[in-house]
């Protein structure tokens, strides 16, 4: 399949997914599908749940962070303990303390940054009892602060928001076990591994060496890896390996899964606040974002690699190789990155370090705009949100009104939380960079000197802050300095976001609604799409382009020289 | 509608008529141009006593340029050179250029509050005892309840009202119309302003405001902005900004540590100056004169708003409650057309018509003579000895003239109806169904009869004052919902709204029906503005979400609405939703310029900064400046420039043209947010070239 069909078949399946999946979510958040009410009820008796008890702002927030704290606890409990428990057939030891946070932490948070290599650290408990069952549930928080905020647009006069416990189950039981469940079995059709039995020892006849290749229960971690946008691989090679990610069809399937749900919340915010339009402006502002990033990357990567140019080879019929899969090819490679990386999901599958400074710096820039494009299950459609709410207000007082956003007044308190949850996230990259090119422990860790080795520590903050998971390459990450400060990137990137998002939610929610009129700033037309798309792109523009200017940019006008 | 209420409706018109929106009558409040001599000279002095550290702090974006201009004067002290001293003069001018248009802002509300402290000094109060003996005392030793005698020539010493006789007043010291007003006691006109004067007679007055608080000592406190607080929209705005201040603080200073992994030396200097660019100090320096001058704009139109909020609300109105008398129609009925009946010609009728006015010095019996004189040429004649104007009384509801044996009667139809009947005659069965038409159309039928006989009737029509019609139409344009209120009936209603274009009406409106009504519209989330005179106003007035209540009115009135218009003039209401919406678009479009200017300001410092350790930066020196050090001074010279360049908008505002939102918005965007993006190239650039031409670099 040329790339070009790949496109087209791409954006084709994408709209399926957002006017149906986006639909049905709809029903699944207002409580009318019950077709597993038959396990969803007896879940509610166990997590001792009143279902039909509506939280506050500050009890649904409440009940994310204690949730949160919890699964913290258990995670880590599994990792340090896994030497001891069932279902290690490596007879793996106990994960080194600051790997274990950085790593329960990362997964917790929907980030997924792996400091280690999966297959020769964590047992099959803790891959499928800590990251996987992980990759389920925060990717629920995430739809339901997502569908919490809606709440807050849609509602009148409303002292809450919705229930978290309800949310959280209803996410995962309605959304993400069928799709995944349904995607697993293609994957494990293709070929990836399903598979309790412990690794597989070979022999190679033609060399004579012994090889021992770990297996384990791949597919089913892999598909919710991607459909909630976690990104965690069961290898260190993530997508780029064929135990993971066995044909095209599932790479191009991968793609899929990573973007159906960000994308089919936009169909949802439309539909729940009364306005599929609303949603479609929301859509057009990720759209244009995902594919000008999308041509950034794959241009850059058919022009080749500098270096090799500059080493005499003067053509490079299929684009820039080095690090890339050849059964994907560049511009495949490049589509899948990029998706992963505007997505929150962070898997790959080739090596970001090797691509084009340009390539590269896509992938580090597309996160840096805060993962809205379309971001993350749930985390995407809040952040953009946020920006949407800043937009609001300053072109609204361009038009003369008090701003408003469907109907409800932006004013000090909306503009405090929105501000608070945008800029949360760049503070703390580069303040965590600034620390880490600063000190011995972060200056020993990148492998590369000058500017790509500047981007390798931005990239590691953005990732993780950003709660996306992809790895640069290249950065020594798995040490006490990377975990510890990696794992507050982490923490303030979920919760300085999650918590500002709710509080907004809950004011939202108590206001009434001004009716629109012809003076009213619509925010259903293409000039908010472009004010938005505007804010979004100047915001990370403003607060990183000097730090970019010193990574990426440098390298790009270097013209393949090393540093 | 019978004579007696037309009649009535004349002796409640205002006594100054205004026709449009437009300015009311220049007066006290509006005498200085935008940049008067005097005014400047104190901004400047006042720029450098706003350098106070403890008034900059009211203004996170201000104060971090304030620190960073201390920062480089350290530096400068301790690493002198030529540049160094150059960036921290720019900086300090950046301050001060802020000061400066907050207090140029500030001037001419100070040089109004002057002028009105001199009406309120040095009066004496003429103040009565019990025993009704009178004593002089210092008007501030008047207190709530006090009786006070003012005759002709006495400045009236506080607000009060008249309990005893009538009085022309001038009022000219705080409306600025020099014409002379009557107040009279016992009437919905007996409230009297302290600082006005008496011209004629003698008047009881009871004062109602204690010292320090009457109109005249509120109106300068809020001339002068003395205790000028943060509109809602403003404090939303300064936390914004304070956001964009905070997170550049970080972005920049990381730039030392990034600076030295990358083996560069990073001058503290240039990062300061690299702040200042950054932050929005554009608007940050201009937001509170925008605010200021805002207030002022509606002074200017001779209305006073009790609070900066109220202005702002005045943006958000969606629906407008206009008072069908003054507001749309003239107020006065004009006699527009004669109708004649059983065989009588329009001559006759007209003739007849004019007749029975001679005496008639209401507006509508005027007109009626005007109206003959020009459709039929008849002049005013001699009548012959013996006539006898009969006058208009409440029991006939007719008036008319008894002359040469003829008695002709005009009036409302009913009655003359019963007195042609009582003269032996008959009325035409045809007049019944014009009179009907008449009244369809929202006119008044006057029938007219001479002796035994009806000659027809004359429509007196409610005049649409001219140009309102176009006035609803741009309101509609912008979303605003125009409301009729009149004590008509829904028939003469409905007939005026349509010719006037409104888009509803309350017809045989009461207090109470008003109330409900603005009640019904907030409840939908709706804001409502209302004027209003009368003390049964005042609950509506107050329910508003902007009351104005008209300078002439009651006390209760004007203490329930939170505007006052001097001019009276409930037209003007459709100004102040102009005005405030003028305010918010202001602060929205100097906001995107502030943060579209960044842009360019990055790509003029960036490459400065790190050039020397990576020449390839160099490349992003797209605007091709000097050097470093000019690119870095050029851009400063420029963000502190375009705070003066942008002081005469920020104190007029941006233009308003009542267009819908999108036009509005896309009109804004275009030239703040486009312009801003590309303007700071171009001039950064100039400078640049002119810094070089000099010689500096």
């Amino acid at each position: 399949m040329s790339f070009a069909w790949t496109i087209v078949a791409f954006v084709v399946v994408l709209a399926i997914c957002w006017r149906f999946l986006g639909a049905y979510m709809v029903t699944v958040f207002n409580g009318r599908s019950t077709w597993l009410s038959f396990v969803e009820r007896p879940l509610y008796r166990l997590l001792k749940v009143d279902p039909e008890s509506e939280q506050s702002w500050q009890r649904y927030a409440v009940s994310v962070t204690m949730f949160t704290g919890v699964a913290l606890l258990f995670g880590y409990g599994i990792f340090r303990l896994q030497g001891h428990l069932p279902f290690n057939p490596q007879h793996f030891g106990a994960v080194r303390e600051d790997t274990a946070w950085n790593t329960v932490v990362s997964f917790v948070t929907n980030t997924n940054w792996q400091a280690y290599s999966g297959e020769t650290t964590m047992s099959y408990l803790s891959q499928m009892g800590v990251l996987a069952l992980q990759n389920f549930l925060s990717a629920a928080v995430g739809i339901a602060v997502a569908v919490a905020l809606i709440r807050g647009f849609a509602r009148r006069g409303s002292k809450t928001i919705g229930n978290f416990w309800v949310d959280f189950v209803r996410s995962n039981l309605y959304v993400l076990l069928p799709i995944a469940f349904v995607a697993a079995i293609v994957f494990i059709g293709q070929g990836a591994l399903e598979t309790l039995s412990g690794p597989a020892h070979v022999h190679n006849a033609l060399t004579g060496v012994d090889q021992t290749l770990p297996r384990g229960p791949i597919a089913s971690q892999e598909v919710i890896k991607q459909l909630g946008t976690n990104g965690g691989g069961f290898f260190n090679a993530n997508g780029a390996g064929p135990f993971e990610n066995p044909s095209g069809l599932t790479n191009f399937l991968s793609i899929i899964l990573i973007l159906c749900i960000p994308v089919a919340l936009t169909y949802t915010f439309g539909k729940m606040v009364f306005s599929v339009r609303q949603g479609v402006a929301i859509l057009a502002v990720m759209t244009v974002l995902f594919g000008g990033w999308l041509t950034m990357a794959t241009v850059a990567e058919h022009q080749g690699n500098p270096a090799v140019a500059a080493a005499g080879v003067t053509e490079q019929p299929t684009g820039n190789m080095e690090g890339k899969e050849t059964r994907f090819g560049a511009p495949s490679s490049a589509l899948y990155n990029i998706t992963s990386t505007q997505t929150s999901t962070g898997s790959v599958d080739s090596a970001a370090d090797s691509y084009t400074a340009i390539g590269g710096g896509a992938m580090l820039t597309g996160m840096m705009l805060g993962e809205v494009s379309p971001g993350g299950v749930g985390t995407g459609l809040y952040g953009i949100l946020l920006f949407a709410v800043i937009t609001v207000f300053i072109g609204g007082l361009m038009v003369g009104r008090t701003p408003e956003y469907l109907g409800k007044k932006i004013q000090a308190r909306e503009v405090k939380l929105a501000a608070l949850g945008v800029l949360v996230m760049p503070i703390t990259v580069l303040v965590l960079t600034a620390i880490a090119v600063s000190v011995h422990a972060g200056r020993v860790g990148p492998l590369n000197a000058g500017p790509h080795g500047f981007s390798e520590i931005l990239y590691a903050y953005t990732s993780q802050t950003n709660n996306n998971g992809s790895g640069f390459g290249g950065l020594s990450a798995n040490t006490p300095f990377y975990n510890i400060t990696g794992t507050i990137g982490l923490l303030l990137g979920r919760f300085g976001m999650i918590i500002p998002v709710l509080a907004l939610a809950g004011s939202l929610a108590a206001k009434q609604v001004v009716p629109a009129s012809l003076g009213t700033f619509r925010t259903d037309k293409p000039m908010f799409a472009v004010l938005l798309l505007g804010i979004v792109l100047i915001v990370g523009a403003l607060t990183f382009f000097p730090a970019v200017s010193l990574g990426p940019i440098v390298e790009q006008f270097s013209g393949g020289r090393l540093f | 509608m019978p004579d007696n209420e037309i009649l009535e409706m004349n002796r409640s018109q205002p006594q100054a008529q205004h026709t449009g929106g437009g300015q009311g009558p220049h007066g006290v409040l509006n005498k200085r141009s935008l940049f008067d001599g005097a005014i400047l000279r104190q901004a400047t002095i006042d720029a450098f006593r706003k350098l106070d550290p403890r008034v900059q702090l009211k203004n996170p974006v201000m104060f971090v340029v304030l620190i960073g201009t201390v920062v480089t004067l350290i530096e400068s002290v301790a690493h002198s050179s030529a540049f160094a001293w150059a960036v921290f003069v720019w900086l300090l001018l950046t301050v001060l250029f802020a000061n400066f248009a907050e207090a140029m802002a500030e001037g001419r509300g100070k040089a109004q509050a002057d002028t009105l402290r001199k009406t309120r000094e040095h009066t004496d109060a003429r103040r009565l005892d019990a025993g009704g003996a009178e004593h002089r005392v210092p008007a501030a030793d008047l207190a709530v309840g006090d009786l006070v005698v003012c005759e002709a020539g006495d400045v009236i010493p506080s607000d009060g009202e008249i309990t005893e006789g009538v009085a022309s007043i001038d009022e000219s010291a705080i409306t600025g119309e020099s014409a002379p007003v009557i107040r009279e006691a016992g009437s919905d006109r007996s409230a009297v302003t302290g600082g006005t004067k008496v011209l004629s007679d003698r008047i009881l007055v009871r004062i109602s405001a204690e010292p320090g608080q009457t109109f005249l000592d509120r109106m300068i406190n809020l001339v002068e902005g003395a205790k000028r607080q943060k509109t809602p929209n403003e404090v939303a705005l300064t936390i914004l900004l304070a956001a964009l201040t905070i997170i550049f603080v970080p972005v920049v200073v990381v730039l030392q540590p990034f600076g030295i992994f990358a083996g560069a030396s990073v001058s503290v200097i240039v990062l300061v100056a690299l702040i200042v660019c950054l932050i929005p100090t554009t608007i940050g320096a201009l937001l509170s004169a925008i605010g200021i001058a805002g207030m002022d704009r509606l002074v200017q139109r001779n209305v006073l708003a009790m609070s900066g909020r109220a202005v702002e609300a005045a943006g958000d109105v969606q629906t407008l409650l206009l008072d069908k008398t003054g507001t749309i129609t003239m107020g006065n009925r004009m006699a527009s057309t004669f109708y004649p009946v059983g065989g009588s010609s329009e001559q006759d009728l007209a003739d007849a018509a004019q007749l029975a006015s001679l005496a008639d010095e209401t507006p509508e019996g005027r007109s009626i003579v005007v109206l003959a004189k020009q459709e039929y040429g008849l002049r005013e004649r001699e009548l012959g000895p013996g006539h006898v104007f009969v006058p208009f009384s409440a029991t006939t509801r007719m008036s008319g003239l008894d002359a040469d044996g003829r008695q002709i009667r005009k009036g409302a139809a009913d009655a003359v109806k019963r007195w042609v009947t009582e003269q032996g005659g008959s009325a035409p069965g045809e007049l019944d169904q014009i009179v009907e038409r008449v009244a369809r159309a929202g006119s008044t039928p006057l029938v007219v009869s001479d002796g035994a006989r009806v000659l027809g009737v004359v429509e007196l029509k409610d005049v649409v004052k001219q140009g309102i019609t176009e006035r609803f139409e741009q309101l509609r344009s912008i979303g605003i919902r125009t409301v009729m209120i009149t004590g008509d009936n829904p028939l003469t209603a409905a007939a005026i709204a349509q010719e006037a274009g409104v888009d509803d009406y309350l017809a045989e409106a009461t207090p109470e029906a008003k109330l409900q009504l603005i009640k019904k519209e907030q409840e939908g989330g709706k804001l409502v503005a209302m004027t209003g005179d009368g003390t049964n106003d005042a609950p509506a007035l107050a329910q508003a979400d902007v009351g104005v209540a008209m300078n002439m009115g009651t006390t209760a009135a004007k203490e329930a609405g939170n505007m006052v218009d001097l001019d009276s003039n409930p037209t003007k209401l459709i100004d102040v939703v102009e005005i405030g919406k003028q305010l918010l678009i202001t602060r929205g479009a100097l906001t995107t310029f502030s943060i579209a200017n960044d842009v360019a300001k990055y790509f003029a410092i960036i490459p400065a900064l790190f050039v020397s350790t990576y020449p390839q930066l160099h490349k992003l020196n797209i605007m091709g400046l000097h050097s470093p050090q000019s690119a870095v001074l050029s851009a400063v010279i420029f963000n502190a420039l375009v705070i003066i360049a942008l002081i005469p908008l920020a104190l007029r505002g941006v233009r308003f043209r009542p267009s819908s939102a999108s036009a509005i918005l896309r009109r804004n965007v275009l030239i703040y947010g486009l312009g801003g993006l590309i303007a700071p190239f171009i001039f950064i650039k100039l400078i640049d070239l002119i810094l070089t031409a000099i010689g500096a670099f």
